[in-house]
């Protein structure tokens, strides 16, 4: 049994509430620079033909631009390249509008809201918009999505040795289900996963199932962040690779168990 | 293993239907839908009950995975890998589409007229998160290891073959629990009637006058173990294929293209030559393009003389549990030694040059192929194959 490999983490993408891509976020991180939260700015994704933009909601422009952002400057194929997407909800204001229609007189839903509310919109559209004929999947694990996605990613580039793009994103619910499910403001995380270091590598990742405790931010504010979206959960990890600390990162995942995020800083 | 579906409850009641080659499809019926469609719905999914410590997941989703995993000994099964294995090295990856969304849509008719809120009761995280699938077995099966829902449309609970594979061979579980469940809700009914996709006939796949799909329920589950630690002769995991159409979110590749590279990868990864494959389960939803584009992609790759069958004419589209139940139904076939007809084919459709079966046909088959493709141009092929 071999476990995971070390797999090399390439480049990053970051959206969130005050955090207009990764570059804001390491210099946050990195203690560089103050916290101003304001609302997550999503750019319209420009990779999307009009019409299909037109027909997609925040969810998808905010999945594409993060996995955009991951991806710019990169040598990877990008019509061959395996996508993992994780998200604990899907298009939270097509599915209000969904359930409000099916709850109304005239039950006749919009066929472009019927395809917008699979879990794996955001897959579809990004295959669409990149011609990516890879394989791509979409997990879920409520509030440990992101290590969910990271699971599988890591394990996709071991056993495949192919490189996978990792989006993790959410977006908060309208009322009134944002009274069951409250989610803060829309964030995404997208990380280039490799299986050879290059150049451009900023340090290798490897992951296990483990009991250790689930890490915590020290800075009051960047803990709230963590945990007011599933996606954010990221944060203890995305800390050390903003910071290029070597060490182990235990990510919230299931009740009984973490998953323990090894990394190691390149440069 | 175990399947239910329309066909009953369990793989006997399953492989009787089958043999017989009776639908389980009826007119529908359901909840308070008002469509002229035909529907594959599980009898007694309103009848069976959660434990009072486990009715915070309460709902027709989960009541049906409760069924579903209660039959063939599955539980007992399970409980022998975790006393094997310890609970924390026993994963749990299943797939689902709809989750217990059911509840969130009966929820919005019963809002607080004065605030607007949902009812007390309607529990998110218990039932319409995509999770909650996962987070109630993991309950009731009494496991902690890792666990995930894939949900990807159609081809959800094919994918989650590969995953745990994966994970097996990295030595970060032992086994699995893998599989789908899928239950009918107004989203799914409405949904495809929207888009002109639901047949007002039981289904007809690869018909000439196909014209839609008929919407099916089911939970079926699958132990996956090291084939060394398996019993002698069970049918083994030989590969999983997966790819994307890159083409539309809600029309397949006209051309199959997507469907031939996950049929393709699923025959590297096993290393199987495409000629050992002795029958292929179809996608064969019933719809006049999905039937087509598979068609063509069957036919680039397998000789013209390879029995092909759509079996969702008997148990209907199960969406996210399509998946899995027909992997379930494909190694019926290997172990029971004849390959299902499709049902309610009375004129195959003459673009179709399959050697499409129209009734079951005894056969010694060894190598069986499952397609799986969904909106969002996913497609994912499973290959499982029998020891001689």
């Amino acid at each position: 049994m071999s476990g995971i490999a070390a797999v090399a983490l390439e480049s990053l993408g970051l959206l969130g509430p005050g955090l207009g891509g990764w570059p804001q976020a390491r210099a946050l991180l990195r203690g560089e620079a103050s916290y101003t939260r304001q609302p997550t700015l999503i750019p319209a994704p420009t990779t999307l033909p009009a019409a299909e933009r037109r027909r997609t909601g925040r969810v998808v422009h905010l999945a594409l631009a993060a996995g955009l952002e991951a991806i710019a400057g990169s040598d990877t194929d990008l019509t061959s390249l395996t996508t993992v997407f994780a998200s604990s909800g899907a298009d939270s204001q097509n599915c209000h509008e969904i359930l409000q229609t099916l709850a109304s007189a005239d039950r006749q839903l919009s066929p472009t809201r019927f395809h917008n509310s699979v879990h794996n919109v955001t897959g579809g559209y990004w295959s669409i918009a990149t011609h990516d004929l890879a394989p791509y999947t979409v997990v879920c694990a409520y509030d440990g999505s992101f290590a969910a996605g990271m699971l599988e990613s890591l394990s996709l580039v071991t056993t495949s040795a192919s490189d996978v793009l990792l989006v993790a994103y959410d977006v908060d619910y309208p009322a009134p289900l944002r009274e069951k499910r409250p989610i803060g403001d829309a964030f995404a995380v997208a990380m280039l996963l490799r299986s050879n270091a290059g150049p451009r590598t900023l340090g290798t990742l490897t992951a296990n199932y483990s009991d250790v405790p689930v890490d915590t931010l020290p800075s009051a504010e960047l803990e709230a962040l963590r945990l007011s979206t599933p996606a954010a959960r990221a944060l203890p990890l995305l800390e050390y690779v903003a910071t290029a600390r070597a060490g182990s990162r235990a990510l919230e995942y299931q009740r009984e168990g973490s998953l323990l995020v090894e990394y190691l800083p390149c440069r | 293993m175990t399947a239910t579906s329309c066909l009953g409850v369990g793989l006997h009641a399953m492989q009787s239907a089958i043999s017989a080659q009776r639908t389980g499809l009826s007119r529908c019926e359901f909840e308070t839908a008002q469509l002229p469609t035909y529907v594959g719905e599980v009898a007694g999914v309103d009848s069976e009950r959660l434990s009072p410590a486990l009715g915070f997941y309460d709902c027709r989703n989960h009541r049906l995975a409760q069924l579903g995993l209660a039959q063939d000994e599955f539980m007992s099964a399970v409980a022998t890998a975790r006393l094997r294995y310890g609970p924390r090295r026993v994963g749990l990856f299943l797939a689902t589409s709809t989750s217990g969304i059911l509840e969130s849509e009966i929820a919005y008719r019963r809002r607080d007229p004065a605030t607007g809120l949902l009812p007390e009761n309607l529990q998110y995280a218990g039932s319409h998160n995509f999770y909650s699938l996962a987070a109630f077995v993991r309950e009731l099966l009494d496991l902690q290891g890792p666990a995930a829902v894939v949900s990807t449309a159609c081809s959800s609970s094919a994918k989650v073959f590969g995953m745990a594979q994966r994970l097996i061979a990295l030595g970060i579980v032992d086994a699995a629990v893998v599989g789908g469940v899928d239950s009918l809700c107004l989203t799914t009914l409405y949904g495809f009637h929207s888009l002109q996709l639901t047949s007002s006939r039981p289904c007809r796949p690869f018909d000439a006058q196909r014209d839609g799909i008929s919407i099916g329920e089911a939970a079926a589950f699958v132990l996956l173990e090291r084939t060394e630690s398996a019993a002698r002769g069970t049918a083994s995991l030989l590969g999983v294929g997966e790819s994307s159409d890159a083409y539309h979110l809600s029309s397949p590749h006209p051309e199959g293209l997507g469907a031939r590279l996950a049929m393709q990868a699923a025959l590297a990864a096993a290393q199987v030559p495409a000629s050992a494959v002795d029958y292929v389960n179809l996608h064969g939803t019933g719809t006049r393009s999905n039937d087509s584009a598979e068609s063509k992609a069957v036919a680039a790759l397998f000789a013209a003389s390879v029995p092909c069958s759509s079996t969702k004419g008997a148990t209907g589209h199960t969406l996210g549990a399509a998946g899995a139940l027909e992997v379930v139904i494909c190694a019926m076939a290997l172990d029971g030694g004849a390959l299902p007809g499709g049902l309610h084919c009375d004129n195959l459709d003459p673009a179709c040059t399959l050697n499409y079966l129209r009734a079951n046909q005894s056969a010694a088959a060894r190598v069986a192929l499952s397609n799986s493709f969904g909106f969002g141009g996913t497609n994912c092929s499973v290959l499982i194959g029998r020891q001689s």
